[in-house]
């Protein structure tokens, strides 16, 4: 396309070179304090590796005490209320406010500290300009701020775990009036309570998404190389810039919401407290005039985005592998660009569809239940592409390619029991049953998380110039993909048997998760095998812990584009240098020019020029063309 | 390295990169912002009869107030215009102009009209209690004429002890029954020297004109303050683009200037454009 020749033009020459000079910079700024979107993404990423594995650490806890309620905790008992507080596991046994602290951070970190900075900061900051060929982003000083915000937040949420009271403890979604009046009272701290700084922390990383998202979208705008059109972006780039539009307007009135239950909580205000309201038997002192609800539809407002925002760059890695290891252009790419936009101009209108229980009336029910349904359509275009790009393809099973092609069974379980949960009427039944968990986690653990896992594996040669070990890649593949499904199958089951999502004991003491056994065992029964999966499971992630840091080092030494793969990021060498390309790309074709007919290589890379043998190529057979 | 576009346009958007940025920035302040008004019709929609009260804010003040920004946003297009005709000096003065408007309307919101609020003492009466203060209230004629029901008795605390309050009347509950109190008034009446003794025991919450007296007052701080937040931010901005480092990059690179005063400039727009929001809702309906 000519019409993004372009030039820069009234250069200063007194600012031209100053830019030119070279220096070198020291420690701090080139790894610490860096500019570099590379090392701005790989922070990110380290950081919300280290997050995923904490917030799942925090779930191998709590499994413990759902699969063997009231029972001391073997070996590690004994320390971990040295580490949390004696209140926390006295004699190793858990008490209800510390598991329920556990639920709490272990959503709040997987999804806010764990996914997003590694599915939307890392890999958007360290491909996207790559593979748009620009030299960095366009406002490096705010990305660096923007990845420091996420470190201050995320201490901030740790903080809260060693703070009089413990961490925040009113579930993932801080529903109030509970989440007004937790965590507040004798022996806590005014401020630095938990829920208190869950708030705190929280207007950080919403602070970080939206520095990162206004980054990103003006970067993918501004930046994209000579040639580069709109639809000749790879579909990686696309699910960036929609994720980025869906955090830039759906955080926002996330923010308003935690700054009003920040002043209900220190400044005495009633923004979500009705009047009347008793506290411990004892009626307290506020104005009332709140309302509950409120809360609830300024949380889910973000909330529903924020679910597109943990799978849209999956979609993003996944299409980029498939269309590499099948080694076939990515099947219906326009469909798949106009899914990927309808969607995220659908996921703001389905919010509601969280609240089924709350008495909303029919009409307004009606309305959610509708875009609910519509919101499936893009998805299932864009899981039905994915499968046809396999068809007829000469696959190569890499690493990559095994967790993308598992995430696609995974994420359509996940997407198909979630069409239940969109009918009010269905919903009313499996309401916080173990059925929802069972859902969502099935979009972002084996969904997500796997997408993430694939990017991993296949940008690190990228980033380091070396592959991860193909060997320990499959040891760590087949038991987690095992697990995931031993720990979530079963909890369908549950929570069909109506097992509620936030029993403490497991359900032990429940009837509903006693009198019927499914396949030989009750709903309770259950909760010890699905523990020990994902107990086994933990274990399952230290071949990817050792691959990932042995290998940074002594990991085979490949070439700058390893997996013979045809977008821009391929060009650069590996690992880029400072501005990333030695000569600043062209891109001639479309992203994904696998298997072009008549050509030596079975990839094209998108900077190699069209011939113009190619074009008369191009046109259909003669026998094909009407009359 | 450089980044392109940070200064230049890009031929095929016509824009460089800190105008896309800048306007983004601003569409996620709309929704942070928006989500607040959205919580103020909320409550207001939801608030039980004689709960939301009107006619507290000082208007004349307000009005003030807005005509500062509006001032101030004007100057800013004028010096964005001095540096397009490249007149640095003509500059300067517009922006210390612009400069001095935001200074003047934090100082009056912070240091006048937030203080006179939490000098103020409301007290609501419980249900069973309004009759007992009728002569504070006026209830029985609200109730001829179909007017929602007076529950709050505001005004100075003059002092207090463990059973009751002594409070120096508004003038709404020093005359209750005079048609004039019907509607607030666009200049404020002071306070009367008309003293009523409150039972402790008849009252169901009385505080200073704090955030949690009310919704009102929890709204009116809270977008109040985050909009003053805006305001500072705003102000800080353009005295770092004031000070004599400004200087030295119109030298450099006069464009460079203009195009971050311009940025600037638009963020400054919209935090007016929030108090032409914020004044009739709090202020006037």
């Amino acid at each position: 396309m000519d019409a993004s020749t372009s030039v820069e033009t009234h250069q200063d020459p007194h600012a031209h070179a100053a830019e030119h000079e070279h220096h070198e910079l020291g420690f701090w700024r080139k790894y610490i304090f860096s500019t570099d979107h590379k090392v701005i993404g790989i922070q990110y990423g380290i950081t919300g590796l280290l997050f995923l594995l904490l917030g799942f650490s925090l779930m191998m806890l709590m499994r413990w005490q759902l699969a063997y309620p009231g029972q001391a905790l073997p070996v590690i008992g004994k320390w971990l209320p040295h580490i949390f507080g004696a209140g926390t596991m006295p004699d190793g046994k858990m008490t209800p406010d510390f598991y329920n602290s556990l639920g709490a951070m272990h959503g709040t970190i997987m999804i806010f500290l764990g996914v997003v900075p590694l599915a939307f900061a890392a890999f958007g900051n360290f491909v996207v300009p790559l593979q748009i060929g620009a030299p960095d982003m366009t406002f490096p000083k705010v990305n660096m701020a923007s990845y420091w915000a996420l470190f201050v937040g995320g201490s901030i949420m740790l903080t809260s775990f060693f703070v009089p009271g413990g961490a925040a403890k009113s579930g993932w979604t801080s529903y109030v009036p509970l989440a007004a009046f937790s965590d507040a009272g004798p022996g806590h701290n005014p401020v630095f309570n938990g829920q208190t700084l869950w708030l705190i922390g929280f207007i950080f990383l919403i602070t970080s998404s939206l520095l990162g998202a206004v980054n990103f979208i003006t970067t993918i705008i501004q930046l994209r190389a000579k040639g580069l059109t709109w639809m000749r972006l790879p579909f990686f780039v696309w699910s960036q810039f929609v994720t980025a539009f869906l955090l830039l307007l759906a955080f926002p009135p996330l923010e308003a919401a935690i700054i009003m239950q920040l002043m209900d909580r220190v400044a005495h205000t009633s923004f979500f407290l009705p009047a009347g309201l008793v506290v411990n038997g004892a009626p307290v002192s506020i104005s009332g005039g709140g309302s509950p609800l409120l809360w609830q539809h300024l949380f889910w407002f973000l909330g529903h985005p924020e679910v597109y925002v943990l799978i849209l760059p999956a979609f993003g890695i996944v299409a980029e592998i498939l269309a590499n290891n099948s080694r076939k252009p990515l099947w219906g790419y326009k469909s798949l660009v106009f899914s990927v936009l309808v969607i995220g101009f659908l996921s703001f209108i389905v919010w509601a569809h969280h609240m089924w229980m709350t008495g909303m009336g029919t009409a307004v029910s009606a309305f959610f239940q509708t875009t609910t349904l519509l919101i499936s359509i893009p998805s299932v275009i864009i899981l039905s592409a994915f499968f046809i790009s396999l068809w007829g393809g000469s696959i190569r099973f890499t690493v990559p390619m095994l967790f993308a092609t598992a995430f696609l069974p995974m994420f359509g379980i996940g997407g198909l029991t979630g069409i239940p949960l969109a009918f009010n009427s269905a919903d009313l039944y499996l309401h916080d049953t173990y059925y929802v968990i069972a859902h969502f986690h099935y979009i972002v653990a084996p969904g997500t998380i796997f997408g993430l896992f694939a990017g991993v594996y296949y940008w690190f040669p990228k980033a380091t110039g070396r592959k991860m070990n193909d060997f320990w890649g499959k040891v760590h593949f087949w038991p987690t993909l095992i697990c995931m499904n031993v720990i979530f199958l079963p909890m369908f089951l549950q929570g069909m048997a109506g097992m509620h999502r936030r029993w403490y004991d497991g359900g032990q003491g429940w009837n509903v998760s006693n009198e019927h056994t499914i396949w030989g065992l009750t709903g309770f029964q259950w909760n010890a095998p699905i523990s020990w999966a994902a107990w086994i499971m933990g274990l399952a992630q230290i071949p990817f812990i050792i691959n990932f840091f042995w290998s940074i080092k002594h990991g085979e030494k490949v070439n700058d584009n390893p997996w013979e793969a045809t977008t821009l990021e391929w060009t650069a060498p590996s690992p880029p240098p400072h501005g990333n390309f030695v000569h600043t790309p062209v891109a001639y074709r479309g992203p994904y020019e696998y298997s072009l007919p008549g050509r030596e290589r079975d990839y094209t890379m998108q900077n190699e020029p069209v011939e113009p043998a190619e074009r008369t190529r191009r046109k259909p057979p003669a026998e094909l063309v009407p009359a | 390295m450089e980044i392109p576009y940070t200064i230049s346009t890009r031929p095929d958007t016509g824009l460089w990169n800190a105008k896309i940025g800048i306007w983004l920035f601003l569409a996620s302040e709309v929704m942070l912002f928006g989500a607040l008004f959205s919580a103020y019709i909320f409550l207001r929609i939801d608030a039980a009869p004689g709960t939301w009260p009107h006619g507290l804010l000082n208007v004349p003040v307000g009005t003030g107030n807005t005509a500062i920004l509006i001032v101030s946003s004007v100057t800013v297009v004028l010096a964005w215009a001095a540096l397009k005709m490249r007149r640095y000096r003509v500059y300067w003065w517009y922006m210390l102009a612009t400069i001095s408007c935001g200074v003047i309307f934090l100082t009056v919101k912070l240091a006048y009209e937030w203080p006179q609020k939490f000098e103020h003492f409301g007290a609501y009466i419980k249900p069973d209690a309004l009759g007992k203060y009728e002569k504070y209230l006026g209830n029985e004629r609200r109730a001829e004429k179909g007017m929602e029901p007076r529950i709050e008795i505001t005004g100075h605390l003059h002092s207090q002890n463990a059973k009751e309050y002594e409070v120096a009347l508004d003038p709404v509950n020093a005359d209750p029954d005079n048609p004039v109190m019907d509607r607030p008034h666009f200049l404020p009446l002071p306070v009367t020297d008309k003293i009523a003794t409150i039972e402790k025991e008849d009252v169901e919450r009385a505080t200073m004109f704090l955030p949690t007296h009310s919704a009102y007052f929890a709204s009116y701080f809270t977008i109040t303050g985050l909009h003053g937040l805006h305001v500072l931010g705003g102000v800080l901005v353009f005295i770092y683009m004031w000070l004599p480092v400004s200087k030295r990059l119109y030298q450099r690179n006069p464009e460079h200037l203009a195009n971050r005063v311009e940025v600037s400039g638009l963020f400054w727009h919209f935090v007016d454009l929030i108090w032409i929001f914020v004044f009739p809702l709090f202020y006037l309906l």
